[in-house]
């Protein structure tokens, strides 16, 4: 494993490197790339932060943890809510912030504030021939060049390795309120997403989990902000549900906070046997997948992501086919990735596109080859 | 700015490419005729003027391609308009290029409020979108002060902003997918109504591409239900300094402000000269919107003044109703044309971290005394992106010339202190030559590697964003291949 401690001895490695790379930054997903192991973990810490300006720039290495507690001791956070996968895939390591920002990892929120690459505000990289490059900066507004800070963001580090990252953060809210409907079915919980997400309360979570403590599912919808507001938010969507009234109004801290992290890391589907499936489609196609009765779901998006637990080696896709959208293999092993693929392949004029770009930036296809394609 | 010189063969080749345009496309369709591809001479940046070879009005995506293929098989330059509201010269022709316009391309194509999108063809104008969603209460977010005339199209290629995207993000976060088509003719679907589209984030890099990637036909945005109010305050402090640092409280303490504008005192002489909106002289004056329902407006907004009083303002001044909001907001909103009316001026977009600002604005004014122009500032503060409005005479020798070197200080003077040479507006030909001050060969190399990939023989646009001498070897590649 080279683990460099600077970028220049990252874009050295690269330069140097004669044969596939497989580029880690806290080995907390395992990505199942064959070649020598490149961690980012030598790039670590803090750059910059301030927080009136509600900007952060961090070495890529840096663990997500560090970066969360040093915001939350400014009452501030990472507003797009990176899930850990670790409990989901049964591994140890250290979520670190490149990490989540190659996999564009992006929590409930995410309909409300946004994903990781709408947080991203610039990046330093070094691409597979080992030249440094930087893109975007840190100012919250900024259409200078190309925006090659979202093309990095989700590229899982195939078009270069990120070595530093610029992120907005924003306030963390005084209160965050959750109404919580018990043994809702599918049709009436995407009724309550829509219902919830065309009010004009600001609604930052909306999700269901299909066995809560009560041993029924749990459908959820959240809202954030001031005390009273939060509370003045939550009784005006009851009274939008007349006729599909909610079980409990929750403002408890520690029980929202324990509600959206179970929802934001798939936790139902934590230690069960079986491939585990990301789906991203229109909101109201939800039922499409949802309707695949033999397996299991988490929703979260209002309908539009669903985490689908389905007997190892099945392909849903396949099952989706006429379902505009994409799913992705997150949970399987080795021969089924594989097999399967873990990204869903792209139309023709897309995938020669990205082919493009890879060959552009990873010119000798060393940079995690074929993860993406 | 320099443009390259006219290819001689394009022009030599104008009757045939007219025909084969006319082949594919309905006859009023191709403009052909010299008084009438003046119209398409210049955008909103006024000084620099050309009229193109021909200019193309389809009306599909499939009429897009059968234009965009011709011209690739002939090797023409194509230089995609929406609008032509861009201020950094966007959509400014060449003498050898022809001008698509996407004006006639307008229709809403789908509503969908359970999934909170809106399906337009992209020639529909900005404020068209929102108005299309408005009977149930939704609207668009992304609003440049231009978005009564600018069109989708525009917003996409230069990834537009406005005054509320502190809270609800710019283009690029409000775009969903695309049908796009390449410059070879190629019609791409990217993303849709799911929240992320697949693969590579193409649509990230797309959307601010200013065009030279290909010619977006049709988007799918994301449009949010309105809030039930918003209220603003204006805040008058007598320095700079303090009213950045009341800004800087105010985001500290959890506040998240729809918009916060900031004014310098030669801005607010003017406005008040112009509009007589009833502001106090000061050296700042801040306007900040808050949103919610009456209760939450007034949570916010007491915190709000609580620290802003904590600052000693020399007026702070709440809205009590709805003209008491407008008033506060008029002079900022006729900012531009009051110094319209007071002179000649070019308006720039720098972005700068807030923190910088006291320093930034400090320079601005000895810069307004060592190049002999005025200079007033309106500033999107919340987000760092300032609108330094230079006033200048346009008819007067040099003057011109002087403004636009004073403008390229102040840019650079941005980028020093950690920010970027356009927050909004976009390169165009405007800020061209000034990209080897924000970014190395390199770091620009990685940009044009990406246009190789979708435009390999650079044909869309070919002239901006990157400085000529940077882009030359590409260019000359393609005109070779003739």
């Amino acid at each position: 494993m080279m683990t460099p401690g600077s970028e220049a001895e990252l874009a050295e490695a690269i330069a140097g490197a004669s044969g596939p790379l497989c580029i880690q930054g806290g080995a907390s997903r395992g990505l199942g790339v064959e070649g020598d192991v490149l961690s980012t973990r030598g790039l670590s810490g803090i750059e910059l932060y301030e927080p009136g300006a509600l900007t952060l720039v961090v070495k890529s290495g840096t663990p997500v943890a560090e970066v969360e507690a040093l915001l939350a001791a400014e009452n501030q956070r990472l507003a797009f809510e990176p899930m850990d996968h670790r409990g989901l895939l049964g591994t140890d390591g250290e979520p670190t912030v490149g990490g989540v920002i190659a996999a564009n990892v992006s929590g409930p929120r995410r309909i409300q504030a946004g994903a990781a690459r709408d947080h991203l505000l610039g990046v330093r990289l070094v691409d597979g021939s080992g030249q440094a490059v930087k893109n975007g900066g840190r100012v919250m507004k900024n259409v200078t060049g190309y925006d090659l800070v979202k093309l990095m963001c989700g590229a899982h580090g195939t078009l270069g390795v990120l070595t530093e990252v610029s992120l907005k953060v924003l306030p963390k809210p005084e209160c965050s309120g959750t109404l919580v409907w018990h043994g809702l079915g599918w049709v009436a919980s995407l009724k309550v997403f829509c219902e919830a997400l065309k009010s004009p309360y600001d609604v930052t979570g909306a999700g269901r989990v299909p066995q809560g403590a009560a041993g029924k599912s749990m459908t959820y919808i959240r809202v954030e902000g001031f005390e009273d507001s939060v509370k003045y938010r939550l009784t005006e969507l009851r009274r939008l549900f007349s006729d599909l009234k909610p079980d409990e109004l929750n403002i408890d801290a520690e029980e929202n906070a324990q509600i959206w992290q179970s929802l934001r890391d798939a936790e139902p589907f934590h230690g069960k046997a079986g491939d585990v499936w990301r789906t991203s489609v229109k909101p109201t196609d939800m039922l499409k997948v949802t309707g695949q009765r033999d397996f299991e779901h988490v929703v979260d998006w209002g309908g539009g992501l669903i985490w689908s637990l389905v007997p190892e080696g099945e392909d849903l896709r396949q099952k989706l086919a006429d379902v505009p959208g994409h799913a992705t293999l997150v949970r399987a092993c080795a021969d089924t990735r594989a097999r399967l693929g873990v990204f869903q392949p792209q139309p023709a004029p897309l995938a020669a596109i990205s082919e493009g770009l890879r060959r552009q930036f990873d010119p000798r296809g060393i940079l995690n080859p074929g993860l993406m394609g | 700015m320099d443009m390259p010189s006219p290819n001689p063969a394009i022009l030599a080749r104008k009757a045939r490419l007219a025909e084969r345009l006319r082949a594919v496309l309905p006859a009023d369709a191709v403009i052909q005729d010299e008084a009438e591809t003046r119209v398409y001479e210049c955008d909103a940046l006024t000084a620099y003027r050309c009229p193109p070879l021909l200019a193309v009005l389809p009306r599909s995506t499939q009429e897009v391609s059968a234009v965009l293929r011709i011209c690739h098989e002939e090797g023409v330059p194509v230089v995609p308009r929406g609008a032509g509201t861009s201020l950094a010269g966007g959509a400014l022709p060449t003498a050898d290029c022809v001008i698509l316009g996407v004006a006639r391309m307008n229709e809403v194509l789908e509503t969908d409020y359970d999934n909170r999108i809106i399906r337009v063809q992209t020639g529909r104008t900005n404020l068209s979108v929102s108005g299309a969603v408005e009977e149930e209460e939704f609207f668009y977010a992304p609003d440049p002060s231009s978005q009564l005339a600018c069109a989708i199209a525009g917003n996409i290629a230069m990834n537009s902003g406005g005054a509320h995207c502190l809270k609800y993000g710019v283009t690029t976060n409000n775009l969903l997918g695309i049908t796009m088509v390449m410059m070879d003719g190629t019609v791409a679907e990217i993303g849709g109504a799911h929240l992320d589209a697949g693969g590579l984030d193409l649509l990230g890099v797309i959307c601010g591409s200013e065009g030279q990637l290909g010619v977006v036909t049709e988007a799918t945005l994301r449009i949010l239900r309105k809030p039930e109010g918003a209220r603003p305050v204006l805040i008058g402090y007598d320095s700079n300094e303090v009213a950045g640092a009341c800004v800087s409280d105010i985001i500290k303490a959890g506040v998240l402000p729809v918009a916060i504008e900031f004014m310098d005192r030669p801005c607010i002489e003017a406005c008040e000269a112009f509009a007589k909106a009833g502001y106090p002289m000061c050296e700042a004056l801040l306007i900040i919107e808050v949103e919610g329902s009456e209760a939450e407006i007034a949570h916010q907004l007491g915190l709000i003044t609580e620290i802003a009083r904590s600052h000693n303002p020399v007026e702070l001044r709440e809205a009590g109703d709805a003209d008491e909001a407008a008033r506060i907001w008029l002079g900022r909103k006729s900012a531009f044309g009051a110094m319209g009316q007071l002179n000649d001026y070019m308006c720039l977009d720098g972005t700068i971290p807030v923190s910088s600002l006291p320093f930034v604005l400090r320079r601005i004014g000895e810069m307004s005394k060592e190049f002999g122009l005025d200079v007033a500032n309106v500033f999107h503060a919340g987000d760092g992106n300032m609108h330094p409005l230079i006033l200048f005479d346009a008819n007067k020798p040099g003057d011109l010339e002087t403004c636009e070197a004073f403008g390229a200080e102040i840019l650079k003077l941005c980028v020093e202190a950690g920010g970027c040479l356009t927050g909004e507006h976009g390169v165009g030909i405007e800020k061209r030559d000034l990209m080897l001050h924000q970014y190395s060969a390199a770091d620009l190399e990685a940009q044009l590697k990406v246009k190789d990939v979708f435009d390999p023989k650079w044909l869309l646009n070919p002239a901006k964003v990157f400085p000529l001498s940077v882009t030359e070897s590409r260019r000359a590649v393609a005109l070779a291949a003739e």
